[in-house]
C-alpha cells in the first residue's frame, strides 16, 4: 500500500509542473500589455521598463519560470489587478462559499443518488426504475445554469407564499452575524489579525453552525444553500444514480448473490451486505470524478444566486481582464482536482486490493 | 517440397463482401432495436431538419426588433408568449415563444439558434476526434518516449476541470464563438487520445496484424488500413456522447460571456442576456435552456444506445 500511495504521488509530479507551466505560458501569451493593464494608459516606457524590474518581467523567461514556481509553491500568486489585495486572501475569503456549495451538492447527490440506484437496480424494469433512468437522463441533458435559474424562478416566485418558498441568493438574510467557532470556544479574541486560514474556516457557516451548536445559524444557512446545492448536484446525481443501478444490477447476477439467498439469508442482508457493498466501487470513482462538475457547476451558479465564491470570482476577474486572478484561481483549483484524484484513487487501491498489486 | 512460384495459390476464402454488408445491416439492426437510440435519432433528425428549415419555419427575421414594425405598439420588450389558439387576442401580433429584450421573436431565434448548436457540436467532436485519434494512435502504434510524451501532456490537460481549461483558452484567444469551439475541441482531445490509443495497443496484437507486417505492409497502412478501421467504434460512441457535452459547454461559455456575441441568436447567450430578469420575464429563459435540453438528450440518448447496441460483450438474444 505504501509503495502504490508513494507511485501515485511520483506520478502527479508532472502533472503538477505541467499545470503550472501551462498557466505561466498563459500570463505570457494574453494579448495586451500587463504594465498599462496594471498602471494605466498613459504610463511612459521609462516607468514600465521599472515595473517590470519590480515584478521580474525584465528576467529571461526561464528565471520568470523558477520565479513563478517558488512563489506558487509557497502560496504566493501575487496581488489581483483589480482588487490590489494578496490573491491568497482572496481565495481565504472565497473558497469557503465554494466548498460549502460543492459538498452540500455532493451529499446531496449522495444521499439521493445511490438509494435510487440500488432500489431501481432491485426493481428493474418497474415503473419506479423506468422513471429513475427517464429522469436521470434529463438530468445529465440539463444545463447547469438554466437548471438554477429555473430552481430560482420557481422556489422564490411560484411558491414565494408557501412554506417551501426558498431564497433565491446570499448566504445569510440581511445583518445576521456569524461568530466563528474558534471566537466562541474562546480559541482567538476576535477576527482581527486573523491569518488567512482562519479567514477560510470563519466562512464555512455550515461548520461553524456544528461546531457551536447553532441550530438557528445551521438552519438558516442550509436554506439558502439548498437551491444552489441542487442545481450543482442535479447532473452527478443523474451520474451516481445510473451509475449505481447499473453496477448493482451486476453483482446481483453473481453467483455468490444466489448462494446467499440458498443460505437462507434475509433479503435485506443479502442486498445491502453482499450486493450493495461489492458494488459500490465504481461509484466511488465515479463520485471522485465528479469533482470536476462541481467546479464547473460552481462557476455558473455562483452568479446566477449571488454566492461570491471562487467561481463567481474567476468569471467577474475573465470579464474584467484581472489575470493575477485567473492565474491564481486556476492553479489552485486545478491542484485542488489532482489531489483529490490522487485521493479517489488511493481510496480505490484500499478498497480494492487487485489494483494495488498490479 | 518445392514452392513453384508461378502457380497461383487459389485460396478457399468465403466471399468477404456480402458478409460485410450483413454484418453493417446486423448491427444497424441492433441499433434500430435499441429504443433510447432509436428516440435519439428522432431527436437529432427532428433538430437537423429544423436547423436546415430555419428560413422556412421561421416566423419572423431572427435579428430583426419588432420595435417600429407595423401592427406594435405598447411595451414590446420581453413581452409573453401570445398564441392566438391558447387565447391570445387576435389584435396582438402572434409570437409564439414571445419577445427578448430586444423585441425580436424568440421562437425564430431559437430555430437558428439550432443551426448554431448543432455545427458547434458537431464540428468540435470532429476536430477533437481528428487530432486525438491521430495522437493516440502514433502513441500506441509507435510507444517509447514519444507515446510517454504525448500521455503525460494529455494527462496535464484532464488535470483541469473541462470548463475551466475551456474558460482559460477562450481568455487566452480571445471570446468569440470560434474561439469557443476550439476551446472546446482543445480540452476533449485527451478522451479521444486515450481511446484511440487503448484501442491500438489491444489491436496492434492480433494475428492479422502481424499477418500484415509479414507481408510487408508499411508502418503506416498498417496503423491507418487495418488497425484504425478496427478500433472506430469506441470513439463513434464516445463521440456521439461528446456532441451533447460539446453543446451544453458551448452554452456555457456563452452563458458567461465567451462564446457567441451578440446579436448572433446562440442558445446559451440568449438565456445569458436573459438572466437578470427570469423572475419577471420568465419565457425568455425558459425557452432556450429547453432547446438545449432537448439538443444534449437527443445525442445522450443516441450515444448511449450506440454503446449498448455496437457492445460485442454484451448478450443480444
Amino acid at each position: 500500500m505504501v509503495f502504490f500511495i508513494f507511485r501515485r504521488l511520483i506520478l502527479a509530479i508532472p502533472v503538477l509542473f505541467g499545470i503550472l507551466l501551462i498557466t505561466f505560458l498563459l500570463q505570457r501569451l494574453i494579448p495586451g500589455d500587463p504594465c498599462r493593464a496594471v498602471l494605466g494608459e498613459r504610463a511612459t516606457d521609462a516607468i514600465c521598463d521599472a515595473y517590470f524590474a519590480r515584478i521580474g518581467l525584465d528576467q529571461p523567461l526561464p528565471t520568470q519560470f523558477i520565479i513563478y514556481v517558488g512563489s506558487a509553491v509557497r502560496g504566493d500568486f501575487g496581488d489581483s489587478l483589480r482588487y490590489g489585495r494578496p490573491i491568497s486572501d482572496l481565495l481565504a475569503e472565497r473558497l469557503p462559499v465554494t466548498v460549502e456549495l460543492g459538498l452540500t451538492a455532493m451529499i446531496f447527490a449522495i444521499v439521493i443518488g445511490v438509494p435510487l440506484g440500488i432500489i431501481s437496480a432491485y426493481y428493474r424494469n418497474s415503473a419506479l426504475d423506468v422513471g429513475t433512468m427517464i429522469g436521470a437522463n434529463i438530468g445529465v441533458s440539463m444545463p447547469v445554469f438554466w437548471l438554477g435559474l429555473m430552481l430560482a424562478y420557481v422556489f422564490s416566485v411560484l411558491l414565494k407564499d408557501t412554506f417551501l418558498a426558498l431564497p433565491p441568493s446570499g448566504r445569510l438574510p440581511a445583518g445576521y452575524e456569524v461568530v466563528p467557532f474558534f471566537v466562541a470556544w474562546g480559541m482567538a479574541p476576535d477576527m482581527a489579525n486573523a491569518s488567512p486560514i482562519m479567514v477560510f474556516l470563519s466562512r464555512l457557516n455550515l461548520l461553524n453552525a456544528v461546531l457551536t451548536l447553532n441550530f438557528d445559524l445551521f438552519f438558516n444557512a442550509l436554506r439558502y444553500m439548498i437551491l444552489p446545492a441542487v442545481a450543482v448536484g442535479t447532473i452527478p446525481l443523474a451520474i451516481i444514480a445510473r451509475m449505481t443501478r447499473s453496477s448493482v444490477l451486476e453483482t446481483l447476477g453473481q453467483d455468490y448473490i444466489r448462494t446467499a439467498r440458498s443460505k437462507g439469508l434475509g433479503e435485506l442482508w443479502v442486498v445491502m451486505n453482499h450486493a450493495v457493498r461489492n458494488a459500490l466501487l465504481p461509484v466511488v470513482t465515479i463520485i471522485g470524478l465528479n469533482f470536476s462538475l462541481l467546479i464547473s457547476g460552481a462557476v455558473l451558479t455562483e452568479t446566477i444566486f449571488g454566492l461570491t465564491g471562487v467561481g463567481r470570482t474567476l468569471v467577474d476577474g475573465i470579464t474584467t481582464r484581472d489575470y493575477t486572478l485567473v492565474q491564481g484561481f486556476t492553479i489552485v483549483i486545478a491542484f485542488a482536482f489532482v489531489s483529490i484524484n490522487l485521493v479517489v484513487d488511493m481510496l480505490y487501491g484500499y478498497l480494492d486490493p487487485r489494483i494495488r498489486m498490479s | 517440397m518445392t514452392i513453384n512460384a508461378a502457380t497461383p495459390v487459389k485460396l478457399d476464402v468465403p466471399q468477404a463482401r456480402p458478409k460485410h454488408q450483413s454484418m453493417l445491416a446486423e448491427t444497424l439492426r441492433y441499433i434500430l432495436r435499441n429504443r433510447s437510440a432509436v428516440i435519439g435519432i428522432v431527436i437529432i433528425a427532428a433538430l437537423i431538419l429544423i436547423a436546415l428549415a430555419a428560413p422556412i419555419l421561421a416566423t419572423h427575421d431572427p435579428l430583426l426588433p419588432m420595435i417600429g414594425q407595423p401592427g406594435y405598439s405598447g411595451r414590446l420588450p420581453a413581452r409573453p408568449p401570445c398564441v392566438y389558439v391558447l387565447g391570445c387576442s387576435t389584435d396582438q401580433p402572434q409570437h409564439y415563444l414571445g419577445l427578448d429584450l430586444n423585441a425580436r421573436d424568440i421562437f425564430s431565434r431559437l430555430l437558428f439558434g439550432a443551426r448554431v448548436s448543432l455545427v458547434v457540436g458537431f464540428a468540435s467532436v470532429i476536430f477533437s476526434i481528428v487530432i486525438g485519434s491521430l495522437l493516440g494512435m502514433v502513441s500506441g502504434f509507435v510507444g517509447g518516449w514519444l507515446d510517454t510524451l504525448i500521455m503525460r501532456l494529455m494527462d496535464v490537460l484532464l488535470a483541469f476541470p473541462s470548463l475551466l481549461l475551456a474558460i482559460v483558452i477562450v481568455t487566452v484567444l480571445g471570446p468569440g464563438l470560434q474561439n469557443a469551439l476550439l476551446a472546446i475541441s482543445i480540452v476533449t482531445i485527451p478522451v479521444y487520445a486515450r481511446l484511440s490509443r487503448a484501442q491500438v495497443l489491444s489491436v496492434k496484437e492480433y494475428e492479422y496484424v502481424t499477418a500484415n507486417r509479414a507481408l510487408g505492409a508499411t508502418p503506416l497502412r498498417t496503423l491507418f488500413v487495418h488497425i484504425f478501421p478496427n478500433s472506430l467504434t469506441p470513439l463513434i460512441v464516445q463521440g456521439t456522447l461528446g456532441i451533447g457535452t460539446a453543446v451544453l459547454d458551448a452554452a456555457a461559455l456563452s452563458f458567461i460571456g465567451l462564446g457567441a456575441q451578440p446579436p448572433q441568436a446562440e442558445w446559451g447567450a440568449m438565456l445569458s442576456v436573459a438572466r437578470s430578469y427570469v423572475f419577471t420575464a420568465p419565457h425568455m429563459v425558459f425557452f432556450p435552456g429547453l432547446a438545449i435540453m432537448i439538443t444534449v438528450l437527443g445525442f445522450n440518448l443516441l450515444g448511449d444506445g450506440l454503446r449498448d447496441a455496437l457492445d460485442p460483450r454484451l448478450n443480444r438474444n
